[in-house]
């Protein structure tokens, strides 16, 4: 067997699917009575696939296929960031995911506190950082984000008897109270969302059923191999061609229209949502998820007094004040807009979120070769 | 090079060390200021090339050095002592000098280090040496102090006489892009014995000498092998970039045709690095004029080190210095690697 065999028998890298898949998609936007047609995802991992297989060199021109604020990691907010940042420089030890220590505050990173001497640990999941309190005295923060994915997974250290120097600083963001808020964004003009699958295993399709009633926009769940992503787009299409809103789910080996109950009852067991601001989106209500008060002693904020005030006599630098992370999250810009992409922004040195983080929208595209308008380049080469 | 107007920081970070962009920039405004300089018709240090070439007559002296820190420094596949004469074996025969006059080999051993690692080590030089018709016949040896550096050190310098300089710079539009097997091997290798997954892998490196087969294919293809270069730091990415860059063409890859090991795709999503910045240690990227491509992968193929070989891309006018990859569903710029993402390969 040759080894490229071995990709093409996974059904859903088919190329000559996915050139089935994208003639429709011309097709279908061709017929639309409007042009352009914009559709938003809300997800890192769908950017990823997009990005990564070159699929929006691929898409019809008159098709906007925007990222919108998909990444748990950039929204976090500058409070949120200030708060942990605060507790690491009290001298209290805190742990994270990698993404989450280079995400700037209003003065410092958690990664700046650290290399001032802060303790601060890198963990790839929550349990790692339960072992890491197990192994000590000493109180031990988790500095929590992601999505109501990650979240259950907080959740179910939560609920199993975490020792008692652990607590949790809760940065969990829930999505779909966000799609609200940019649904009604007069600059977006978004006719229909493509909704993260991973996520959807957890909430099931039918929580963007309220949504779809109350914004008559339609939404397809979709996965995230490159079949997933056109075929989804596929499927929205015909449904804003048609004029229908309604949810489908394009992911049904994942997703089902209930979801993951006991995961459900896990997530609301031990949070509950609250409104927020996410960082450079707006206000969002029940966008934010908090420890309910059963669990307050594992909660942070409950558990520590936290100043954050020495940090705010400070005035951000004027490369951060020309960053368009928001407007880039909000999808109203792209990242090859920002002057400062690929030039002062790099992930070696990034100026906005959403070039520290690997789910974000700047990050992804310089990952993957920056600016992806390839029209003028011949195509194929075999 | 208008791509590398970026400033060397005021530190030396781990970043320069990649094989990509960044320290291409450090040789340039740095290393190879001022120096190198062997005038017309040589190759000196501002080619950046595999090595240089200085004329003798009607042919050249090839020159080629490298210094080797993998960690670990027994590896799947290999060890230091394959990478340091395979390495330099190879970059001569990068320049067309197929047949190693002779090498030296230089020694930097750290206090306490173990006896037997250090003969194992040697055995893998003797064969190596054999394996590509060469011998080592001068070194130099030194011991730092226990923590002064980690474990040991290798540079190797090589010396081989050839009649036709072969440079990374000869690509046209039209030419074919050829590699000689499958690509990331040897940098997803090293990865998957350190990362703290401790993932529990088959990947084997592909560090080897590759000098016959080169040699076959120059036999074949003459004139038409008009560049060559081998996918090291930075991996296939870094090797296209530069060649992409000097020969002031644009090169289209055809992502379907680049043969991989499933284990190194496999590893490779796991620990989301992509195997075409991966480094390669037995392989080697040619540019082949198109009506020469066909016999060159027949000659290529028939040497048991060659037998994955394919032609995956060729050069456009378009867009000199960029890389474009067609992932078979759409396509996108080709980035090189950036930063830290695998320091110590070789």
């Amino acid at each position: 067997m040759l080894p490229n065999d071995a990709l093409a028998q996974l059904k859903f890298r088919d190329p000559v699917r996915a050139r089935a898949l994208r003639d429709a998609l011309e097709r279908l936007v061709s017929r639309a009575d409007h042009a352009p047609v914009s559709v938003m995802h809300v997800c890192g991992s769908h950017e990823q696939a997009i990005a990564k297989f070159g699929l929006r060199a691929a898409f019809p021109a008159d098709l906007r296929v925007i990222m919108g604020p998909g990444c748990p990691v950039c929204v976090t907010d500058v409070p949120e960031v200030d708060e942990a940042v605060a507790l690491a420089k009290q001298g209290v030890r805190i742990a994270s995911y990698g993404d989450m220590l280079r995400v700037p505050g209003t003065s410092q990173s958690l990664a700046d506190a650290k290399a001032d001497g802060a303790h601060v640990d890198v963990v790839y999941s929550v349990t790692q950082a339960v072992d890491l309190a197990r192994d000590t005295d000493e109180e031990l923060v988790f500095f929590a984000s992601g999505f109501e994915t990650t979240a259950v997974a907080t959740a179910a250290v939560l609920v199993d008897d975490p020792p008692d120097n652990f607590s949790v600083l809760s940065a969990h963001k829930y999505i779909p109270p966000v799609m609200e808020i940019v649904a009604e964004m007069p600059e977006t003009k978004i006719e229909g969302f493509l909704a993260a699958g991973h996520a959807a295993t957890i909430t099931g399709s039918a929580v963007f059923e309220k949504f779809v009633e109350r914004h008559r926009l339609p939404v397809v769940v979709a996965g995230f191999e490159p079949l997933d992503v056109l075929a989804g787009l596929v499927r929205l299409l015909e449904l804003i061609n048609a004029g229908e809103a309604k949810v489908e789910n394009a992911y049904p080996r994942c997703v089902t229209r209930e979801g993951n109950a006991h995961a459900q009852e896990l997530l609301w067991r031990v949070f509950r949502p609250t409104g927020g601001r996410w960082r450079g989106i707006a206000h969002v209500p029940n966008g934010n998820l908090r420890l309910r008060d059963e669990f307050a002693r594992y909660d942070t904020r409950k558990r520590f007094t936290i100043d954050a005030s020495a940090l705010w006599s400070y005035a951000p630098p004027k490369l951060v004040q020309q960053c368009q992370c928001g407007d880039i999250m909000a999808g109203i810009a792209s990242p090859s807009d920002c002057s400062l992409f690929g030039k002062e922004c790099t992930p070696d040195t990034p100026v906005g979120a959403c070039m520290v983080s690997a789910e974000g929208t700047c990050r992804i595209w310089h990952q993957y070769g920056g600016h992806p308008d390839l029209s003028s380049m011949k195509r194929g080469v075999a | 090079m208008t791509r590398n107007a970026r400033l060397i920081d005021e530190r030396i970070t781990l970043k320069y060390g990649t094989g990509g962009g960044a320290m291409r920039a450090l040789i340039e405004q740095i290393f190879a200021k001022g120096l190198g300089d062997l005038g017309e018709g040589n190759v000196g240090l501002a080619a950046m090339d595999d090595g240089a070439a200085i004329r003798l007559g009607d042919r050249y002296l090839v020159i080629t050095t490298d210094s080797h820190v993998v960690q670990p420094i027994v590896f799947p596949g290999g060890d230091i002592g394959t990478l340091a004469v395979a390495g330099t074996v190879n970059d001569l025969a990068m320049m067309g000098a197929t047949e190693p006059l002779a090498l030296t080999c230089a020694a930097i051993v750290e206090d306490g280090f173990s006896r037997e690692t250090l003969k194992g080590i040697w055995k893998s030089i003797r064969t190596c040496c054999e394996e590509a018709g060469t011998t080592i016949v001068t070194g130099d040896t030194k011991v730092m102090g226990h923590g002064e550096l980690d474990g040991l050190v290798l540079n190797t310098t090589g010396v081989g006489i050839t009649d036709r300089i072969v440079t990374d710079a000869g690509l046209e539009p039209g030419d074919q892009i050829l590699v000689t097997g499958t690509m990331g091997d040897h940098g997803l290798a090293i990865m998957a014995t350190r990362n703290e997954l401790a993932l529990e892998t088959e990947l084997v490196s592909d560090v080897a000498p590759i000098n016959t087969m080169v040699r076959r294919a120059l036999e074949v293809g003459g004139d038409g092998i008009v560049a060559l270069k081998d996918p090291t730091r930075g991996g296939l990415s870094s090797a296209l970039h530069e060649m992409a860059e000097k020969s002031g063409v644009g090169i289209v890859i055809d992502e379907p045709s680049i043969p991989l090991r499933d284990e190194v795709r496999a590893v490779g999503e796991l620990l989301g690095i992509d195997p075409l910045v991966s480094a390669n240690e037995g392989k080697a990227v040619f540019g082949v004029r198109p009506e020469s491509a066909a016999g060159v992968l027949d000659a290529i193929r028939s040497h048991p080190l060659g037998r994955m070989a394919a032609i995956v891309g060729q050069c456009v006018a378009e867009r000199p210095g960029f890389v474009v990859l067609d992932t078979g569903f759409g396509s996108r710029l080709l980035s090189e690697a950036e930063g830290e993402l695998l320091p110590r390969i070789c």
